[in-house]
């Protein structure tokens, strides 16, 4: 934490900007102030959160500075000094010299200097007595230069020395460059942060200036669920088939008969769908019961409904039982399965879309014109339809839609007249036709939200 | 969807005339193919083996083509070129004819015994005579029946082709069935003879032939064919003599088809002949063979069936939503390789159905090839006139409205699959699977598909643990359907809906999911209460910690639980959170 500070002296400080072009460093004003650099730094950091008054950037110096001792040496003189200075012409015995605070050190250095000798034979024990009339103290002039702020002056050798003597230290000292802001001013006005209650009620809005918001910064998450994005494409779907007039079919019977699943669809007996590498088959229950008797030629093992079925046939049969035919538009969205090993093209499970109208007399041109209208309101409009191979319909189209990222025609969905093989044995009347497509979900989750 | 790959200037060359890309896409397209790649065999090999396998491989353009899974008429060259050709009015079908002998000769002979009976029953057999064949035309041969084995054939079970120089062997055939040791042999391609039983053992590791060695490995007799010497001509569905086979310079050529579905066997005899009798020096001729059945019955193959259906312009032109008169459909069919004409009563259209179109069995097959030559894409789109009310199914209409709701009150929906592991809604949930009433699949390709689930909570906590790095709390919900065994279904099972949520944090926040199945009641218009609304009493249940679970009832029947799940349920799904729960029946609520 830095100290905080009072108005005045960011005042101060911002006078002191003022007077020089192109900014200040924080050092020089803690010194023309004459305060602790820190309380400058505080200063600085107490006027840059009041917005654009000052542009500070930080910069880091190293320079020379006493220790402790050198600043005692600074004030009082070397310890070689101070014990020269103790002897009188006289001469002192060693062993009150060496009481003195500094004379161990002092004595030694003095000595080396040749500044004093002892005479260790002397009468009443070893006196030490001056040599020279006078010495230089360099050691406290060197202290003396560093300390005013003139270190500059001094050779790196000396510096070194007097660090080695413990007497100076290099240190690193981050102070700032100040210069004026795009809204500088020598007045201090606090600028508040956020809109109170207590604010609006006693009306000093008014009066108050505001800090600034970053725009550059993104917001906070807002605390809420999400759906998931299948499930909002499903019902987008779901809306569409709702605005055609088509009713929902309740397809919430994932295991199916393979009866329903592929007899009733004319599934060819040996169609490779029905091996038992796609389809997913039951062992428990393992049999299905109760067909209608009438309608059911082949009994079969239940299993789970495959991808290649239509959800239509139990609908379609239901239809037929009707005492007079009714048209009808049906749908439905929900999961169908085939036996896959999962990766990243393959699922084992997924969502099929069927739309199917029964009516008399629909015809191929129908079945496109409903198709059109269907992928118009998904936003694709351009259209064209493949002859394919569906064993339950005939004729069988598959729908391709331009795409005009990949600049192609790709396959959206397949499609087809169901076959009289399966309608008729259902009981529908001759003459009623049943359209049908169908397209996974899973496909469209890319595209559309 | 069977792909034929054919070389491109060969194809452009049998169609008379060069296409780009695009325009011969576009021809597919509208002929009911897709050109689904174009590629060469030095490609295909880069990318399958690598660049050093590839070299010195031909990078003649190739293309691939898929067809129709029922169009075995067009699964080589030949078929497509004369299909396309047709279609283009270049060229009238041709009509395939069977013959006898030129010099007037015996026609060749295959004898079935009755030991067949119990592992191939059925045979046929035709002859083509005087084939001039090129290395193309070749190649092209044993594609062609290795694409209707894969097929109609349906991987040799139902129909195995076998075609033989019939200058190396004399008839009169006979196929026969025999026990394995008996048989012996040299096979196609190998230096030496082997017995039946050492060749089954030898095709164990041969990558192509292995597929097929279970159709026969276990049955006491081998199907085995012999000509008059004794000369093994093939043992089907597996493998040919070596004496027989077939070279460039092979003029007259025996073909057989054994098989255990007779109508498939002859479909495929057909294929094979009408596509290469183009070849013969009388093109479009074969030569028929008797087939002598072990009750003495004789018939001779191949059947090259034409037959004729009759049907009114007015039935194609409602079908198709379109107005042509019915001298324009009798050209449109023609152009489908189903010769068409007016009958002169009213508008009647006769439509002689090739023995090449296997595929038309109905009216509405024929309609479709008509609305397949008129243009799909010309056909006017009219919107159906059909007048109808939409329904919304009321489980989904509530499904739909909950899901909402409950993500905004700050609950995720996940999606998870309907079908998992045993273990996943059993021992991992510290439950029974013989008490989960859990329909099992018999044939699962992985353990991740076993059984169909019981309860949505697995799929949830396999959510939470594949989403652990995502800051806390994490909660999840889904509403949607378990399967659950129930004799009064025909098909044994049911499908119930559920609504699932789980909340995981630092601390079990059992209150919160309380507080949401409060929302819940209150969306669903339920009132706390004990008789008529709803309330929550403690229960036990294996899943959650003892003493912090509680079965919810509404209107005095029990819907589920909720609860602080237990600590072995958490690790067990490689959670390590205090985690609570929700799971519900929504059906009662409809």
């Amino acid at each position: 934490m830095h100290p905080m500070a009072d108005n005045g002296l960011l005042e101060s400080v911002l006078r002191l900007v003022e007077k020089v072009d192109g900014g200040t460093d924080s050092q020089d004003v803690a010194a023309d102030l004459g305060v602790d650099h820190q309380v400058i730094v505080g200063a600085v950091k107490s006027l840059q959160a009041l917005g654009e008054v000052i542009s500070a950037e930080q910069k880091s110096s190293r320079h020379w500075e006493l220790t402790g001792e050198g600043r005692e040496i600074a004030e009082q003189g070397s310890h070689e000094a101070r014990v020269f200075n103790a002897i009188p012409d006289e001469g002192l015995p060693q062993n009150q010299l060496m009481k003195m605070p500094s004379g161990k050190v002092g004595f030694s250095k003095a000595m080396s200097n040749k500044w004093i000798r002892l005479d260790k034979a002397h009468e009443g024990g070893p006196r030490v007595f001056k040599t020279v009339e006078a010495i230089e103290d360099t050691v406290r002039d060197k202290l003396q230069l560093v300390q005013k702020g003139q270190s500059a002056k001094l050779e790196d050798k000396e510096k070194n020395e007097l660090k080695k003597r413990k007497l100076l230290s290099e240190v690193t000292v981050k102070s700032y460059w100040i210069t004026k802001g795009s809204s500088f001013s020598t007045t201090i006005t606090k600028q508040e942060t956020e809109l109170t209650p207590e604010m609006i009620a006693s009306g000093s809005w008014k009066e108050k200036k505001f800090k600034p918001y970053n725009f550059e910064a993104m917001g906070v998450a807002p605390d809420c669920g999400h759906l998931h994005p299948l499930m909002k494409v499903r019902t987008q779907f779901r809306q569409i088939f709702l605005e055609m007039g088509f009713t929902e079919m309740p397809t919430n019977n994932f295991i199916e008969s393979s009866f329903w699943n592929f007899d009733s669809l004319f599934q060819p007996q040996q169609h490779p769908a029905r091996d038992q590498h796609d389809t997913f088959f039951i062992s428990d229950p393992a049999l299905a019961h109760e067909f209608p008797q009438d309608y059911l030629e082949r009994v079969k093992k239940v299993h789970s409904e495959g991808g290649y079925g239509s959800q239509g046939a139990r609908m379609l049969y239901k239809l037929a039982q009707q005492e007079k035919f009714t048209p009808v538009k049906y749908f439905s969205i929900d999961r169908v399965f085939r036996n896959e090993t999962l990766d990243a093209t393959h699922l084992a499970e997924f969502h099929q879309i069927e739309g199917v109208v029964a009516d008399y007399g629909l015809t191929l041109g129908n079945l496109m014109g409903i198709l059109h209208q269907f992928f118009t309101k998904l936003g694709i409009t351009k259209l064209r339809f493949k002859p394919a191979y569906n064993p339950y319909t005939e004729p069988s189209m598959e729908v391709f839609s331009y795409h005009e990222g990949l600049k192609k025609w790709v396959e959206v969905g397949n499609s087809g007249v169901f076959r009289p093989e399966m309608l008729l044995p259902m009981g529908l009347p001759e003459g009623v036709s049943v359209i049908a497509w169908g397209l996974s979900l899973e496909r469209y989750v890319d595209t559309h939200i | 969807m069977p792909t034929v790959s054919v070389k491109r200037d060969l194809l452009f060359e049998a169609l008379g005339q060069k296409y780009t890309d695009e325009e011969f896409d576009e021809l597919c397209f509208e002929f009911g193919l897709e050109l689904d790649e174009i590629t060469s065999e030095k490609e295909i090999l880069i990318r399958e083996q690598g660049d050093e396998k590839a070299e010195g491989a031909s990078d003649v353009v190739l293309y691939k083509i898929d067809v129709p899974a029922n169009r075995y008429d067009l699964l080589c060259l030949e078929g497509l070129v004369r299909g396309l050709q047709v279609f283009k009015e270049k060229l009238e079908a041709p009509r395939y004819k069977r013959v006898s002998p030129a010099d007037g000769g015996e026609p060749q002979r295959l004898v079935i015994t009755e030991e067949t009976a119990s592992v191939r029953p059925h045979a046929v057999a035709a002859v083509l005579r005087n084939i001039t064949f090129t290395q193309e035309r070749y190649e092209s041969f044993i594609e062609l029946q290795e694409k209707l084995h894969q097929n109609i054939c349906r991987k040799r079970t139902l129909v195995a082709i076998g075609t033989h120089d019939l200058d190396t062997i004399s008839g009169p055939f006979t196929y026969t069935a025999k026990p394995p040791g008996e048989i012996r042999f040299k096979p196609l391609n190998q230096s030496k003879e082997y017995t039946a039983t050492e060749l089954m053992s030898l095709y164990k590791t041969d990558s192509h032939l292995r597929h097929y060695l279970h159709i026969i490995e276990n049955e006491p007799l081998y199907p085995i064919i012999y000509d008059s010497n004794g000369i093994v001509l093939s043992m089907p569905p597996i493998i040919n003599g070596d004496h027989s086979k077939i070279s460039l310079n092979t003029k007259n050529i025996f073909i057989e088809c054994t098989a255990t579905d007779l109508t498939k066997a002859k479909t495929t005899l057909d294929m094979v002949v009408t596509m290469f009798s183009e070849y013969c020096e009388e093109p479009f001729t074969v030569e028929g063979a008797e087939v002598v059945y072990p009750d003495g019955r004789l018939c001779v193959y191949p059947e090259l069936a034409y037959r004729t259906e009759t049907l009114s312009g007015d039935f194609i032109n409602k079908r198709v939503g379109i107005n042509e008169s019915a001298e324009s459909i009798a050209q449109l069919l023609t152009r489908m390789c189903l010769r068409s004409e007016v009958s002169g009563e009213g508008d009647l259209i006769q439509v002689e159905i090739p023995p090449t179109r296997a595929d038309v069995i109905h009216a509405c097959d024929i309609m479709e090839d008509a609305a397949i030559a008129y243009g799909f894409n010309n056909i006017v789109r009219s919107t159906p006139r059909t007048y109808t009310i939409a329904n919304q199914l009321p489980l989904n209409k509530l499904t739909e409205l909950l899901r909402q709701d409950l993500a905004a009150a700050g609950f995720t929906e996940a999606l998870t699959f309907a079908l998992c592991s045993e273990e996943d809604i059993a021992d991992k949930l510290r439950k029974n699977i013989a008490e989960t009433r859990a329909v099992h699949i018999s044939n699962p390709k992985t353990t991740e598909f076993q059984v169909a689930r019981t309860c949505l909570l697995p799929g949830l906590l396999k959510t939470l643990a594949a989403n652990r790095k995502m800051p806390l709390p994490l909660k999840l919900f889904e509403i949607s359907d378990v399967v659950l065994k129930d004799e009064t279904k025909d098909v044994g099972a049911r499908n119930n809906r559920r609504l699932c949520a789980v909340y995981y944090n630092k601390s079990p926040g059992f209150e919160v999911i309380h507080g949401l199945l409060d929302r819940v009641m209150q969306l669903l218009d339920v009132k706390p209460g004990r008789n008529q609304g709803y309330h929550i009493q403690a229960a036990e249940d294996s899943t959650f910690f003892p003493g912090r679970c509680a079965e919810i009832f509404s209107c005095g029947k029990s819907i589920g639980h909720l609860g602080v799940l237990h600590p072995d349920v958490i690790s067990r799904f490689e959670l390590t959170m205090p985690c609570s729960a929700i799971d519900i029946d929504i059906e009662p609520f409809l």
